[in-house]
């Protein structure tokens, strides 16, 4: 039944597609698998509200340019509605920063703080480099293997190569937190809050839990727009980029069939043999290929008992508490920001005031709480993308943390005193935001987990952390994209290099099938 | 009587508890030696340790086993779970029947051996020197499976030697005789339900004798009685260490470092390494270790255990094991002195390639022995 | 008054005993600068209420003191006595406890009274912190390589790290990757699965620390203090007999057996820098003392930014010291008891009582004292580690008296940014005292005198900066070749023939004296004497 030549991707988020793409090119006949009726996983742009359109994943900042190039995403229909925004760093009382990729202005910053933000972004940038040079390789193992040896010695020169200083400098912060780089660089609290913020996206951490200096590198670690970090829209949304991806695989001969939830991973004695799709059709293949994250591979399709007992007590130990929650609102109207001019409201709006208010934030949910006054990202997308919303109305979309998985109350109790909590929060910055919105959604990470089938509703398939990095993640000796069954491999964001719409995993597991 | 709850909050004013069997031992026990097995007093020798190897190897001897670990493994999944756990087909182990096993985790290492007992259909007990729920649960991922330890609600009594099957019969176990090696069955006794299985440690003719612990001293006494002319006698942790030298079985944390409790991961050993492949089966699906023990039987072992027969009569116990030319080969692992073969026997742990059969080595650099 | 000497070591704490006493060991003049009348630093037994009770006023207890050190300086001959306390208890509020017993099979069936399994993962979890700790040992009493050198002896001493973590094997150099970045709460949640039983790990991973057990990186902190050992027992615990001053007292003794000369009662106001180079000190009261090496065993605030000229120093360099993290995190209460108390949840005259006592019953719980800290004011829910050594040493008490040993976590150095006042360092005390009082109801009446001490007294009193007990947080960023500045790891100031062997140096604070050992062995090297400082053991 096992037809060898046959390649099956279960879930068609962006590194399924990007794997299908590669894969295809290469020559394979490859099907991918996707349980939603539409392509693009957490990207997919999707309906909200009657003509709202939005996609969870809002900002594009670690799109692999290679794979942009090579899967020529632009002719495959990707065109980017805005590039290189701002961050906008909003105070309650309407003073703000205007944060670009090597300037900071605003009233109330001083001329060294101002100084100190070009050398942050130039030693951060030149750090980020670093991880981002590693997104495109497959980790290596820690073994005296040839192949092993080299690429460690590489990853060695590269760091001896930033130069002595920023060299012991980047062996001093690659490890530590946030709260104390900004502390050793700045003054100004909203200028801190909003750095503060970008390390903490989408992570179970505050200001200062260690690995966030990690995490800001890893933001800042794409060469999307020409700086490190800088964002992008996509119009469309970030479904546009999936649907280009889907669209570069399908014209390299991959099929993709949507609607098709797999039920489980086959096997043929030791081997994989194909999936069964909850329909009960099953299509031979003697490599599969998930998407999805290690967690729902190895326990929910694979099942547990078909690796050892170690391995699986692995998987299960990786940690993914998502911690962001997505909202989405549809507006008649542009709101009023305070102090902010219409223009600025197509810029990326952070509330993060200082570094305390976020580490309070995250506070309430190492307890099983959401925060009591939340940090939020904030776009616009319409502003930039008429096509989202009907004539003149407009879309908001903003990341809110920290709003825990495993609510202590429960979140069918908490979701209504958590949806408060965050109009609040908005109001104290936009004081119209109520009587704008006409429609509003708000997705915890349960609801993305079970929207999405992300575990722990975690948008890198588990924590970004330095013990679940590189050839760490998604755990030990399985960071190779290849699982210890034969026949299966990872290609999603639970493996190196994480997520974040990057496309690098997806490539990297189809170089390791290619290379088979 | 529950002898003990180990749950109490003043377990801790006792270091060890007696026995089910504690009164019968303490009658016994001319020397007034305990030792301690796990949460148990155990004996060491009750009157000479010799004349009870004696008992056991021409008579037969009664030893006190209730401190062995015992889990209870239930539910739907219990053989694939029991499968995928060991190394042994265990699919093979049909109701009614005992299989001896070990387990590994994912570097082929073994982390315990034990006896497994098919009670019923899907219904087994793991019988094991450590304690084991921690692995056992972890496990249980992906299984439908319940894992009880029921240590100290089954007292047991390891009754082994040549005259230990007519005891039986005459205490009353009819039947008894057609119990085949391996096989378990079970029996009433006084009202309550005797497990019996033809196992034990010693490679002669033996049983085990499974019962709750109210029952303990009853089945001690009936046994005695029936045994009074048949040479049964109590026998001690010394002696049987003897009879499992001499039969050739190994012993954790004597033999091999269980793996859960290895500081230094290469002290460890492989199902190879201490002569157990027959109890490693590809051909039955995933389990833990395959991996490790794939490429290990590709690339071959690291160690072996091998027996020795030593010249002389010297003792060889905790020596180092030498090739002709002095070079480091191993080490003994147990040594006695058998009285069954006149001879200086021992276990011993050797680096590969060393004593490969008929080769001849030296013992602390001198006395030469052969194997 | 001015004398020369061949080095002046500044700060007679374990870590500069340890340095002068090699130095004097090696044919060198050595002069030892105290600012205090008491030699010891924060390894002091001080007479605080009366004349026959002897409390250890700072550091209580003792593991990490490196063997190495221990004999070679023949500290036995001098005096010490490192005495192994049995037991160790964690008790909850619901009036359970979890003790920590010296017997393998009563200290498992305690376990076993709160989760079966988690007894039986003890086992594994001790097995693979052991496996942590003898990688690290290794490393002690060897000076950190700097990466980003091309010499030789760099190049060397990371190859030599290279090829031993090679040696743990692929399997354990992941674990060993993993241990270095969790947080001690995510490390415990991989081994256990009751509240209790994590509590009772937990406290290990952030004693001293400015962290919360749920900071990635404080599994370090906990390896840190079970890297240690009492007569080769790794991870055990003891008092040093009459307190933890009989550890300095026995350096003093082996320092001026080897001809090394004392000055107590004033600290130095100045080190002399001249041409570059360190010339000597200059000391409050004004006398002067000339030497060619100067060894500072301050923390490193303390010694670049108080006790030195700015001038005689980079700018850059002195940047990098102000952001040095040395944050108070801990205080102490120091108790004298007209009788022993009664912890209602322990069996009257437990064993457990010997050993150090923690009431808190789960990692949240000790998580939520730290949010108190983070937020500038003292846990109100402390983490305290609480003792009471003349249970095991009768010499410091008078008879039926004891001496109680309080160490809490969190206490700020500064109270919401405003430098502590009176008052609030007896709100402290009381918050602490309420606590244990909760446990051991009529603990208030036994008090007889109470030593109140937060980082603010630790600082006084004893130097240490913002009252970091390690001289400086053990963090990624501040261990190895990073402490305590990378690029001066290696004990060397940044002046020539100006040295460090304080805690601030690697690897650390914890009454190891291997900082000492370390800067002496380069101080020889660098002046081409011999060595007679100790290779570490290797364990078998």
């Amino acid at each position: 039944m096992t037809d060898s030549r046959n390649i099956v991707i279960i879930g068609g988020g962006h590194n399924g597609l990007v794997c299908a793409a590669y894969l295809a090119k290469a020559g394979r006949k490859v099907t991918v698998v996707e349980a939603a009726a539409q392509v693009g996983g957490a990207a997919a742009t999707r309906e909200f509200a009657p003509g709202y359109r939005a996609s969870v994943a809002h900002l594009l900042y670690l799109l692999d340019q290679e794979i942009n190039k090579d899967l020529a995403l632009e002719s495959n229909g990707l065109s980017i509605a805005a590039s290189g925004l701002d961050t906008v760093a909003l105070a309650a009382d309407g003073n703000h920063l205007t944060i670009g990729a090597d300037s900071v202005e605003g009233a109330g910053l001083s001329s060294e703080d101002k100084a100190a933000y070009k050398e942050y972004r130039r030693f951060m940038s030149k750090f980020a480099a670093v991880i981002g040079g590693l997104h495109n390789q497959v980790p290596p193992r820690i073994t005296y293997e040839r192949n092993d040896l080299i690429t460690l010695g590489k990853l060695a020169l590269k760091v001896r190569l930033l130069g002595r200083d920023d060299m012991r400098e980047f062996l001093r912060i690659a490890g530590i937190n946030i709260h104390d780089i900004l502390k050793e660089n700045f003054d100004n609290p909203l200028l801190k809050g909003a750095l503060s913020m970008d390390a903490l996206l989408g992570t179970f951490s505050g200001p200062r839990s260690n690995n966030s200096v990690f995490t800001a590198l890893h933001r800042m670690s794409g060469n999307n727009a020409g700086a490190a970090g800088a964002v992008s829209i996509p119009a469309g949304g970030m479904g546009a980029v999936t649907d280009a991806l889907a669209a570069a695989a399908t014209r390299a001969g991959a099929e993709i069939r949507t609607g098709s939830p797999v039920k489980q991973i086959l096997m043929d004695g030791m081997q994989v043999s194909g999936v069964e799709l909850t329909n009960g059709e099953q299509i031979a293949a003697a490599t599969v290929v998930s998407n999805a994250d290690p967690r729902t591979t190895i326990m929910d399709l694979l099942g547990a008992r078909n690796v050892e007992a170690g391995f699986a007590r692995k998987i299960n130990n990786i940690r993914a508490k998502g911690n962001a929650a997505k909202l989405h609102l549809a507006l008649d109207d542009l709101p009023g920001f305070k102090g902010l001019s219409q223009e600025q409201l197509g810029q990326r709006l952070v509330i993060a005031p200082s570094v305390e208010y976020v580490e309070l934030a995250f506070n309430h949910c190492k307890y099983g709480e959401y925060s009591a006054h939340p940090v939020a990202e904030i776009t616009i997308p319409s502003v930039h993308d008429s096509s989202l919303a009907p004539d003149g109305k407009h879309v908001l979309s903003a990341i809110v943390q920290y709003a825990p998985h495993e609510l202590g109350a429960g979140w069918s109790e908490g979701k209504d005193a958590f949806m408060k909590v965050v109009f609040d929060l908005l109001s104290a910055y936009a004081p119209d935001i109520r009587e704008k919105t006409v429609a509003s959604e708000l997705l915890t990470p349960q609801d993305l987990e079970s929207e999405f089938r992300l575990t722990g509703g975690h948008w890198h398939h588990g924590e970004l952390a330095l013990d679940q990095f590189l050839m760490l993640r998604p755990v030990p000796k399985s960071a190779q994209y290849r699982a210890p069954v034969d026949g299966l491999y990872f290609c999603g964001a639970g493996c190196h290099p994480g997520g974040g719409i990057m496309g690098s995993a997806g490539r990297n597991a189809a170089n390791v099938i290619l290379a088979k | 009587m529950r002898t003990v709850n180990f749950s109490q909050h003043d377990h801790y004013r006792n270091a060890v508890f007696p026995s089910p069997f504690h009164a019968r031992q303490k009658e016994h026990n001319q020397l007034r030696e305990w030792s301690r097995w796990s949460d148990y007093l155990s004996v060491p020798a009750y009157w000479c340790a010799d004349m009870e190897y004696f008992a056991g190897r021409n008579a037969c001897g009664v030893f006190d086993i209730t401190p062995m670990v015992k889990h209870l493994v239930t539910g739907p999944d219990a053989l694939p779970y029991l499968n995928r756990l060991m190394t042994r087909d265990v699919s093979k182990i049909k109701p009614g029947r005992v299989g001896y096993s070990v387990w590994c985790n994912e570097q082929g290492r073994v982390i315990d051996d034990g006896t497994i007992f098919h009670l019923e259909e899907g219904v087994y007990r793991i019988c094991s020197q450590e304690h084991q729920i921690d692995w056992f649960m972890t496990n249980t991922l992906g299984f439908d499976v319940n894992i009880v330890e029921d240590t100290h609600d089954v007292a047991a009594l390891a009754v082994q030697g040549p005259t230990s099957c007519a005891i039986l019969k005459d205490m009353g176990l009819q039947g008894i005789e057609d119990l085949t090696p391996f096989g378990l069955t079970y029996f009433d006794f006084e009202g309550t339900q005797l497990m019996v299985s033809r196992t034990g440690y010693t490679g002669d003719l033996g049983y085990e004798l499974w019962i709750g612990p109210d029952h303990a001293e009853r089945l001690w006494d009936r046994l005695f009685d029936a045994g009074k002319h048949r040479g049964i006698k109590a026998m001690g942790s010394d002696a049987l260490e003897l009879l499992r030298i001499e039969a050739g079985f190994i012993l954790a944390g004597v033999d091999f470092l269980p793996a859960m409790e290895a500081v230094r991961p290469s002290h460890t050993r492989s199902p190879f390494e201490l002569g157990l492949g027959w109890l490693v089966h590809f051909d039955k699906g995933v389990f833990n270790g395959r991996r490790a023990l794939q490429e290990e039987k590709e690339k071959g072992s690291r160690f072996h255990l091998v027996k020795l027969d030593i010249d002389g009569n010297k003792p060889a116990n905790q020596s180092f094991v030498f090739t002709k030319d002095e070079k480091f080969a191993g080490t003994v692992t147990s040594a006695m002195w058998s009285p069954s073969a006149k001879a200086s026997i021992a276990l011993a742990s050797l680096e590969a390639p060393h004593g490969k059969s008929d080769s001849r080595l030296e013992l602390q650099g001198h006395s030469p022995l052969q194997q | 008054m001015t004398k020369k000497y061949d080095a002046i070591v500044i700060g007679a704490g374990h870590n500069g005993l340890t340095n002068g006493a090699y130095l004097a060991k090696a044919g060198m003049k050595v002069l030892m600068v105290e600012k205090n009348d008491f030699i010891g630093g924060a390894t002091v037994s001080l007479e605080l209420y009366k004349d026959d009770w002897k409390y250890s006023n700072c550091s209580y207890v003792c593991s990490l003191l490196r063997p190495e050190v221990y004999r070679s300086l023949n500290l036995a001959k001098y005096g010490l006595q490192i005495v192994p306390y049995g037991g160790s208890a964690t008790i909850a509020q619901n009036g359970d406890y979890i003790g920590s017993y010296v017997d393998p099979d009563v200290a498992r069936r305690e376990v076993a009274r709160h989760s079966h399994r988690d007894a039986d993962a003890t086992v594994r979890y001790d097995r693979d912190i052991m496996r942590q700790c003898r990688f690290i040992r290794q490393f002690l009493l060897r000076t950190p390589p700097d990466p980003t050198s091309f010499k030789p002896r760099d190049l060397l001493e990371m190859m030599y790290m290279g090829k031993e973590a090679m040696k743990l094997g692929e399997d354990l150099i992941y674990d060993t990757m993993r241990f270095y970045t969790m947080s001690i709460s995510d490390f415990l949640d991989e081994y256990f699965e009751n509240p209790l039983v994590k509590a009772s790990h937990s406290g290990s991973g952030i004693i001293g620390s400015a962290l919360g057990v749920m900071s990635p990186g404080t599994a370090y902190v906990l390896l840190h203090h079970a890297m240690g050992d009492v007569d080769g027992s790794m991870g055990a615990w003891g008092f040093a007999r009459g307190g933890m001053g009989a550890i300095a007292d026995a350096m003093q003794g082996c320092f001026t057996e080897y001809g090394g000369q004392t000055v107590t009662g004033s600290g130095v106001k100045q080190i002399i820098v001249k041409n570059g180079r360190a010339k000597g000190v200059v000391l409050e009261n004004g006398d002067e003392y000339f030497a060619d090496v100067v060894v500072s065993n301050l923390t490193l605030p303390r010694t670049f930014l108080e006790c030195m000229d700015p001038k005689d120093l980079d700018p850059g360099f002195l940047k990098k010291v102000r952001n040095f993290k040395i944050r108070g995190s801990s205080g102490k209460l120091n108790i004298a008891l007209d009788g022993l108390p009664r912890f209602t949840a322990l069996p009257e005259g437990s064993e457990l009582a010997r050993g150090d006592m923690h009431l808190i019953d789960s990692t949240e719980r000790l998580e939520r004292a730290y949010d108190d800290w983070k937020n500038g004011i003292w846990s109100q829910d402390p983490y305290i580690d609480m003792l009471i050594p003349s249970l095991t040493d009768p010499t410091m008490t008078p008879p039926g008296k004891h001496f109680m040993s309080v160490f809490v976590q969190y206490v700020p150095p500064k109270v919401h940014g405003k430098d502590w006042t009176d008052d609030q360092v007896h709100q402290f005390g009381q918050t602490v005292i309420n606590q244990i009082e909760e446990y051991a109801p009529g603990f208030k009446d036994l008090i007889l005198h109470v030593e109140i001490r937060t980082p603010r007294e630790l600082e006084d009193e004893v130097g240490l900066t913002a009252g970091n007990i390690f001289q400086g947080e053990l963090t990624m960023d501040q261990l190895l070749f990073n402490r305590p500045l990378p690029g001066f790891a290696q004990y060397r100031g940044p002046v020539r023939g100006m040295y460090m062997c304080g805690s601030s140096t690697s690897p650390g604070g914890g009454v190891m004296a291997a900082p000492g050992a370390n800067a002496a062995r380069e101080i020889l090297g660098d002046l081409r004497k011999t060595n007679t400082v100790p290779e570490g053991w290797l364990d078998d």
